[in-house]
């Protein structure tokens, strides 16, 4: 019963330590410029914001729309109702990885009958955990209707999903890695683009090389990384929460 | 970890993460639909020998509010009033892919027994006079959510300790968690090894009460006791028995317990079961919630 704490054990979780070979591709002015860009894209898309509930995914996505919630605050001057949906219980990959532990759920007062929800994410990957948040949603209550904005779109969707509001699109490969740190969690804004993750048990003396599909032994779950040629582990890629 | 056995078993992290799990999914509870879909598709058998309503419905609806599939198996009506042991239940239920088995027998020891002959998760669920970890990590729960806290609080457990599995499990429990248990009984309903436990014993109960936080009535299972332990039911009472006058006598804060079910007018008057500081079916209601957050963390994951 040993759980991933969801600091540590996302992917897109761990200390924000300069991973070498890692290149900064947003710095914190250019997220926040992201974020505002996407406040007043909200605004736009929703007639004014009246009936907007934000909800961020955890754990990036949380602090996210709490930034964006400011920000929407501050141009129109009405307040934003945010709240924060945990979709551990919703995932399609319990079984494949050890247990999870859950994050937090909470559901600003009002519910989410007749409103318009934004999801919001950190990074948009395959899409699973979107799908998830969904059927988390339909659980909780019957929004008017559901838009997706996420910070990073990094492409390689594996379900019909894609995202309302983007921070940035970034073309990736799969064998590389987006991290999102934040100053709430991480202690500083920055979005890395590093070389295939290498597992933790090695991360200290071994560079991952091209050719080596990050060493698929079991041990190494956590971060295990679905290689292009192995279309046989369809989702691991979900188990990294950049999703 | 793969069964719960007992609370001896857990670390402070693990009871923590326990604890932590059930706190989110108390929320479910509120929703408009009480519902999971986490466990679709995994099997948990009810496996009890002895009766129950509140454990066995407590588990039933706790797997079924995370969407498993639930069997009802009781030692009346069913194969073994016709004489089948215990292991050969046990493989019968291995045959039919059981997942999980929550299993309460009268026997101290049965789960252990149970968990080395079947390949899914055993929880014990009450297992004679030794163990029953999932009440003692609910009152863990109710006495944190009411008091915010375990770390250096002082609880006492009163009554039969003598036949109580869930005496042991609290103390267990509570001690790995921080929490400094007494457990105050008539010598004759204390273990013999009682001096081997991590916690302090009183007789006197009006010497405890007014340091107590957490104050934790036990029934006198008298279909346990087969001989006398005490002279009349009336003296017990009145030495042990939590009444208005002894409540008032507590620290303003401090919460009265059951496990359920109470005796009232023998271990408890009906005026403190009745009183708000009573948390009796706040414990059931978290029951659900902490059962669900060990049947997540048994159950999914590989």
């Amino acid at each position: 019963m040993h759980a991933r704490k969801p600091a540590d054990g996302d992917a897109d979780g761990g200390v924000p330590r300069a991973r070498e070979g890692a290149r900064a591709v947003l710095d914190g002015n250019e997220i926040n410029r992201a974020l505002t860009r996407i406040a007043h894209e909200v605004l736009e898309r929703t007639k004014g914001g009246e009936d907007v509930t934000l909800l961020g995914i955890p754990s990036r996505g949380v602090p996210l729309a709490r930034r964006l919630a400011r920000r929407i605050e501050r141009v129109e001057e009405m307040s934003v109702p945010v709240g924060s949906l945990d979709i551990t219980m919703y995932r399609d990959d319990l079984r494949s990885s050890p247990v999870r532990a859950l994050g937090r759920t909470e559901i600003p007062t009002g519910g989410l009958d007749d409103r318009v929800v934004v999801l919001i994410d950190d990074v948009l990957f395959s899409g699973r955990t979107v799908r998830a948040a969904l059927d988390a949603l339909g659980d909780l209550g019957r929004p008017r209707a559901v838009q997706l904005a996420v910070l990073v779109d990094r492409g390689h969707r594996e379900l019909p999903i894609r995202a309302d509001y983007v921070g940035k699109n970034l073309p990736t490969s799969l064998r590389e890695n987006v991290t999102v740190c934040l100053e709430e969690t991480d202690g500083e804004d920055a979005v890395l683009l590093s070389p295939s993750r290498p597992s933790p048990s090695t991360t200290l003396n071994r560079r991952p090389s091209a050719e080596d599909p990050s060493s698929p032994s079991p041990s190494t779950t956590l971060n295990r990384r679905p290689s292009a040629e192995d279309p046989s582990s369809p989702s691991p890629s979900t188990t990294e929460g950049n999703d | 970890m793969r069964h719960l056995l007992s609370t001896g078993d857990l670390s402070r992290d693990e009871a923590t993460l326990i604890l932590d799990t059930a706190t989110e999914l108390a929320q479910v509870g509120d929703r408009s639909v009480k519902k999971l879909p986490t466990l679709r598709g995994r099997t948990v058998v009810n496996l009890f020998y002895e009766d129950s309503t509140r454990t066995r419905t407590s588990f039933e609806l706790a797997a079924k509010r995370l969407s498993a599939d639930v069997i009802n198996f009781s030692a009346k009506g069913s194969s073994v009033s016709k004489g089948e042991s215990l292991k050969d239940t046990a493989l019968t239920l291995q045959a039919m892919g059981a997942d999980g088995v929550v299993i309460r027998h009268s026997a101290s020891g049965a789960a252990h027994r149970l968990a080395n002959w079947v390949d899914g998760s055993v929880l014990n669920a009450g297992d004679g006079t030794h163990e029953h970890p999932t009440q003692a990590l609910l009152d863990a729960f109710t006495m944190r959510s009411r008091l915010g806290r375990l770390e250096g609080l002082r609880v006492a457990v009163v009554g039969d300790i003598l036949h109580s599995r869930v005496a042991r499990s609290n103390v267990l429990l509570l001690t790995t968690l921080g929490a400094h248990v007494t457990l105050v009984a008539p010598p004759t309903l204390l273990p013999v090894s009682v001096h081997t436990w991590p916690c302090e014993v009183s007789y006197d109960l009006d010497t405890v009460l007014p340091k107590a936080d957490v104050v934790m009535m036990l029934r006198v299972q008298a279909e346990r006791m087969h001989e006398s332990f005490f002279p009349s039911t009336r003296e017990y009472s009145r030495n042990y028995g939590l009444d208005a006058e002894r409540l008032a006598r507590m620290p303003e804060d401090a919460i009265v317990m059951h496990p359920g079910p109470m005796v009232r007018g023998m271990e408890i008057s009906a005026e403190v079961a009745d009183s708000p500081r009573c948390t009796v079916t706040e414990q059931v209601a978290n029951g659900v919630s902490l059962r669900m957050a060990v049947l997540y963390l048994l159950l999914s994951g590989s």
